[in-house]
């Protein structure tokens, strides 16, 4: 799989093409800022891109706006933000439009290798990746909405869910049985309105009414 | 021969003070004839109207020349600066306008010390100098006595008797002479600084533009710094936490054939890189969120919201982004606010309202904890009701013990 990275420092750009080549990636190309970027993407027509949110000139979010561009040109590339901090405005922006091959994830995450990897693979397969931290921020501050009628544990659940996991990557995570997850699952559809149409388009449908609530 | 300090300083003195009131006769004299001449046209033709309209054109226009001249002597001469006006933004004509300016410049204050003082202040002058010649001629007669003929010297008895009560006169006014001269240089000063320069109530009000300005500055370096401090760390620092970070996770995944103690040592140290970042993630996010920069005051505060372990009830109401310096200081007045509610209060909700009213925003949050927190017992509440303060807003805090407690802060947003 060919993977595109952009990140200004590069310390950290020669570390992510080591973790990425671990992980099974080609790094067809590398920059540091989001023009080169959208240049390479434009080029090389990658299966992943990784980018930092802060980049030259501004350093502010325009990595973020690459990715968006990125996706709005060139629709179905997977893409991963990277960030020092994570916001959920950020995060929301990028996942407002769609939730497959979208991936926002803390810097630090790098450092988990094993971890990282899998993330990044799930969202190259067209799955999501968010980082706990925004999951964790997306359900600890709504009390108005049915997300406060779920118990703590189906909230564990769908923060995972959120994260882009499996039923079996959270059974793993959990140390639950998959049926269990099942189940809880199922309580989280029916908690919060989600009725029986396809059970894979509910699982994006529950994600995204996590991110609805965050702009109440 | 030395000459003592204290004698060459007051003699320094003497001669620059009588040097000012010598400086001080022509200027002060200067809008005599104009009035004499009006005065005595008048006598003789009887048409006042033309003396007094053409006088008072004359004095209009040497007003503010003398008023120059007079700055100068006194600047130059003996230090003292008598300030101007400074000159403000020209506004278009109105009645209101002119009264303004009326009353900021006080145009017959000037006028009158020119026309009526100037004069008064001359004869002064003159008076002292006189006095001055005077004791300078005393005190040489005797000297002078020895030029005349010894004939006509010896002839005359004063020789004897009045010259040397001359010098000593003309003593005892030398040693006056100096203070006196002083004591008119500071009565004039004085005057000329209540008549020349800006009233009281002017002086204050420029000086409180200045502070209020120089205020500003100093709050904006400060902010600006803060950032600065967070983009080196940003930039620097944390990237090489993270890289290193990186790199231990990539040494523990690519070598698993390393003896289990060298694994150990390394996942450890990877550990304690992860805690490293993590920590100086807050720290500068202490500092100054970057979110607050890119997104304004919404989105750092949700994001400031969504970390705070309690249910946030968030409503920002902003028409447009407002000036930097008031998103940072609604921000912490808000995070630490958050962090009150959530360390001391055992609140168990806390509602966050920011809206902004015309030229105010208005920021308030609300806990239902235990309340009794004092804004006066140098908490971090204090450091925020100083921050709200540098920029002229209202802070207050209700907090009756039993709760609930309620902050607000009121910050002008004008742009």
């Amino acid at each position: 799989m060919r993977a595109v990275i952009a990140e200004d420092s590069v310390l950290l750009r020669v570390g992510l093409i080591k973790v990425l080549e671990m992980g099974g990636f080609q790094v067809a190309a590398e920059t540091g800022d989001a023009e080169g970027l959208l240049a390479a993407v434009a080029e090389h027509r990658p299966e992943l891109a990784l980018i930092d949110v802060r980049m030259p000139p501004g350093f502010t979010d325009e990595g973020v706006r690459a990715a968006m561009e990125i996706r709005r040109r060139w629709p179905g590339t997977p893409v991963v933000l990277l960030s020092q901090y994570v916001e959920e405005r950020y995060a929301a922006d990028l996942l407002s439009a769609n939730t497959s091959g979208v991936g926002y994830l803390l810097k630090q995450r790098v450092a988990d290798v094993a971890d990282f990897v899998a993330a990044v693979r799930r969202v190259a397969d067209g799955g999501t990746a968010l980082d706990p931290q925004v999951v964790a921020q997306l359900l600890l501050r709504r009390d108005s909405d049915p997300l406060a009628r779920l118990t703590p544990r189906e909230r564990g659940v769908l923060g995972l869910m959120a994260e882009g996991r499996s039923n079996a990557g959270i059974a793993q995570a959990l140390v639950v049985s998959e049926s269990a997850v099942a189940k809880h699952i199922n309580n989280i559809f029916a908690k919060l309105d989600l009725p029986v149409v396809d059970a894979d388009h509910r699982r994006v449908l529950a994600v995204l009414r996590f991110l609805g609530a965050s702009r109440a | 021969m030395t000459i003592p300090a204290g004698l060459r300083r007051t003699v320094l003195r003497a001669q620059r003070d009588t040097g000012f009131l010598a400086a001080g006769v022509l200027p002060h004299l200067a809008l005599v004839p104009v009035w004499a001449w009006a005065a005595a046209t008048t006598a003789r033709t009887g048409n006042w109207l033309l003396t007094v309209s053409m006088s008072a054109a004359l004095v209009l226009l040497g007003t503010p020349v003398l008023t120059a001249v007079q700055r100068a002597r006194y600047r130059v001469l003996i230090g003292v600066d008598v300030p101007g006006l400074t000159p403000t933004a020209p506004e278009r004509w109105t009645w209101a306008s002119t009264a303004r300016w009326l009353a900021a410049t006080r145009p017959w204050r000037k006028i009158g010390y020119h026309l009526l003082l100037g004069p008064l202040l001359a004869l002064l002058e003159l008076l002292v100098l006189a006095v001055a010649a005077a004791c300078l001629a005393g005190v040489i007669a005797y000297a002078w006595s020895w030029a005349l003929p010894t004939g006509i010297r010896q002839d005359w008895f004063g020789y004897l008797t009045q010259l040397p009560a001359y010098t000593a006169a003309g003593l005892l006014l030398l040693c006056a002479l100096p203070w006196t001269a002083r004591a008119v240089a500071r009565a004039e000063a004085r005057l000329a600084l209540g008549l020349l320069g800006p009233s009281r109530a002017q002086r204050l009000q420029e000086r409180v533009d200045q502070l209020a300005v120089s205020r500003t500055d100093l709050i904006e370096a400060v902010d600006a710094e803060r950032r600065r401090i967070e983009r080196d760390l940003h930039d620097g620092t944390q990237q090489r936490l993270v890289s290193l970070a990186v790199n231990l996770g990539l040494a523990i995944a690519a070598r698993p054939d390393l003896p289990s103690d060298a694994r150990e040592v390394i996942a450890r140290a990877h550990l304690e890189a992860k805690e490293a970042i993590a920590e100086l993630n807050d720290l500068v996010r202490g500092l100054h969120p970057a979110v607050l920069e890119d997104r304004g005051l919404d989105a750092a505060l949700s994001g400031l919201a969504a970390r705070t372990p309690l249910p946030v009830r968030l409503r920002v109401n902003l028409e447009e982004r407002v000036a930097p310096n008031v998103e940072s200081v609604a921000y912490f007045v808000i995070s630490e606010a958050l962090a009150n509610a959530t360390k001391h209060a055992n609140a168990m909700r806390v509602e966050v309202i920011v809206r902004q009213v015309g030229e105010v925003l208005r920021v308030r949050v609300t806990d239902d904890g235990l309340g009794g927190a004092d804004a006066a017992a140098g908490t971090g509440l204090t450091g925020l009701a100083k921050r709200v303060g540098s920029l002229d807003g209202a802070f207050h805090v209700s907090s009756p013990v039993g709760g609930p407690t309620t902050i607000t802060a009121e910050l002008p947003c004008a742009r």
